[in-house]
């Protein structure tokens, strides 16, 4: 393991390969992937969020509900959506649609790709702590399959509380962890310098998630995906999405729920259940 | 259709303010004298004396316990350890704890991690950073947890969030209430994502509890924040929260750093909590028993 990370790339390399400019956003990869797509906007309390795109998409001859964090590219496009970083109306519209989703039979596939919620007054005054409580709280009792793909960065509980799926995909440049690099060794070490070392001991990359029983697939990227050459990669995920609609078919929806409740309940001290 | 099941033994809270004379009997706290280990850093050297941290006053040891581990000078509320919360709490003799030995490990090989887990355990003689069982309050059973501000910050890692899942999963079958004393820094560091996944497996657990058409019960303490806020905190169909505790879901430094200017006078307090729609009622520690008392009954009705 500590091998091929050394011979192959870094953490630390992944980690900014994750974040890089030219990675496909969650728009590119529902413009590539899905067959129309029409956008639903705003949390009927408060305001629509940007950092969220949400609606109702085609894929194989049928409608599912496509929800994905928006990151932008010039200075003025991450100012629209701010670096896709979701505030509670974000939460709090994804949910709707989710609860939608649920209403009407749709499958959820959701796009993680955020540096975590956003830190701010406004967000604390409307409750960013119980947006991101209610949604893992509310998905959890969806009846319909729920897949979550981490595309870039899924950061802390901003990326989990669209997370909470029956299975997570992660492409093999992303990465899902619990707090940033930058801050794991501002906490932990008070050196915000030790990034690299940080991203190692952490465990981020898509193939320790895989190996830990986090996430269900790593989608290999021969090259690191990029949005002007992201055909081969899209039309693979495509597959596998519709392969995924169809393993969920044959399941009733108690079976979908009890799946998903497993799939965390897994997720304890070793041994201990 | 009340009729009958109206049970008309508890005296309902009016006000913020309901007077004392609406205290419990048997509600003075235990002055518990095994509390010695649990000395804080501040304690002036005598164990006799401590100074208040938010009014600078020296105190006594003897009437800060006296006065419900608060300032008696300015109404500070001191952390306190569970073992203290479940005495002042429960009725006499009550309470039974669950899955005591339950202990997390190391699933990132984080250097240093073991040592701080074993030096934390033989300070607080805590397992881990909850405490969680069964009791009775006011005559009325529920399952409770409290959480450890003196536990790596009462922070959670996988350990703390089986024991909370253990016990939500385990009052859903015996159809119990559940009280959660909320206390944390957030997720647990050490452990990376298998922290992060802890506010998914509680948060279910605690839809299946609430689809059964149980009471769920969140108290927020000082301090209750990330990972923690964003999960189970959140979630009660009631939530209380301690006079002045510190709530939210970034840390006030992130947030400064991140805006660049500084932040509103009581942000992040429990009153300003409330203000914004967060949390049902501010609690001072000696109502606590009555206003849960009142709650357990109160939803006990089918
Ligand atoms: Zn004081």
């Amino acid at each position: 393991m500590e091998q091929k990370t050394e011979q192959v790339r870094t953490t630390w390399d992944r980690v900014q390969t994750a974040r890089e400019e030219k990675r496909p956003h969650a728009s590119d990869y529902i413009a590539k992937i899905f067959d129309g797509f029409m956008e639903l906007r705003g949390d009927r309390l408060f305001g629509d969020d940007r950092a969220v795109i949400g609606g109702i998409a085609g894929i194989g001859k049928r409608y599912v509900t496509v929800i994905g964090q928006q990151k932008g590219r010039s200075a003025k496009e991450n100012r629209h959506r701010n670096f896709g970083m979701m505030k509670p109306e974000g939460y709090r519209k994804a949910l709707r649609l989710m609860k939608q989703a649920d209403k009407f039979g749709r499958p959820v596939i959701l796009f993680i790709d955020t540096p975590g919620a956003f830190c701010g007054v406004d967000a604390e005054e409307r409750g960013q702590g119980e947006a991101i409580a209610r949604n893992l709280f509310e998905m959890a009792g969806l009846r319909v399959p729920v897949l979550a793909i981490v595309i870039g960065e899924g950061g802390s509980g901003g990326a989990l509380a669209l997370g909470v799926a029956n299975e997570v995909w992660m492409l093999e440049n992303s990465i899902y962890s619990v707090l940033s690099p930058e801050g794991f060794a501002a906490i932990l070490w008070k050196d915000g310098k030790r990034v690299e070392e940080a991203a190692e001991v952490m465990k981020i990359t898509a193939d320790e998630l895989c190996e830990a029983g986090i996430v269900e697939k790593v989608i290999p990227e021969p090259e690191a995906a990029d949005r002007e050459h992201m055909d081969d990669l899209a039309g693979y995920i495509k597959q596998e999405i519709l392969n995924f609609l169809g393993r969920y078919d044959a399941m009733t929806p108690e079976e979908i729920l009890n799946q998903r409740y497993e799939r965390f309940r897994r997720m304890a001290v070793p041994g201990s259940v | 259709m009340l009729r009958g099941k109206f049970k008309k033994t508890e005296t309902l809270p009016a006000g913020e303010d309901f007077p004392e004379s609406a205290f419990p009997t048997g509600g003075i706290p235990d002055t518990g004298k095994k509390n010695g280990k649990n000395r804080s850093r501040k304690e002036i050297p005598g164990g006799l004396f401590r100074k208040c941290d938010a009014c600078r006053k020296i105190l006594y040891e003897e009437d800060i316990r006296e006065n419900w581990y608060c300032c008696p000078e300015c109404g500070k509320n001191f952390r306190i350890d569970p073992w203290t919360r479940i005495r002042m709490l429960t009725d006499k003799g009550s309470f039974e704890e669950w899955d005591r030995e339950l202990a997390g490990d190391d699933p990132l090989a984080f250097p240093g991690y073991e040592e701080k887990l074993q030096s934390t355990r033989e300070r607080t003689g805590l397992t881990e950073a909850v405490v969680t069982g069964k009791a009775s309050i006011r005559g009325s059973r529920t399952a409770l947890g409290v959480m450890s501000p003196d536990f790596i910050m009462g922070s959670m890692g996988t350990a703390v969030g089986e024991k909370i899942t253990r016990m939500v999963e385990r009052a859903t079958a015996e159809r119990l209430p559940v009280i959660l004393f909320c206390c944390s820094g957030g997720a647990r560091m050490q452990e990376g994502i298998f922290s992060l996944m802890q506010m998914a497996k509680t948060s279910q657990a605690l839809k299946r509890h609430d689809e059964a058409g149980l009471l769920y019960v969140s108290v927020l303490t000082d301090p209750t924040t990330g990972g923690v806020t964003a999960s189970f905190a959140m979630l009660g169909d009631v939530i209380l929260a301690e006079p002045g505790a510190l709530i939210g879901f970034a840390g006030a430094r992130v947030i400064r750093q991140t805006i660049g200017q500084k932040l509103p006078e009581g942000f992040q307090s429990a009153e300003f909590l409330q203000k914004h729609g967060f949390v049902d009622r501010i609690v001072r520690r000696e109502q606590m028993r009555t206003t849960l008392g009142v709650l357990l009954q109160s939803c006990a009705c089918r």
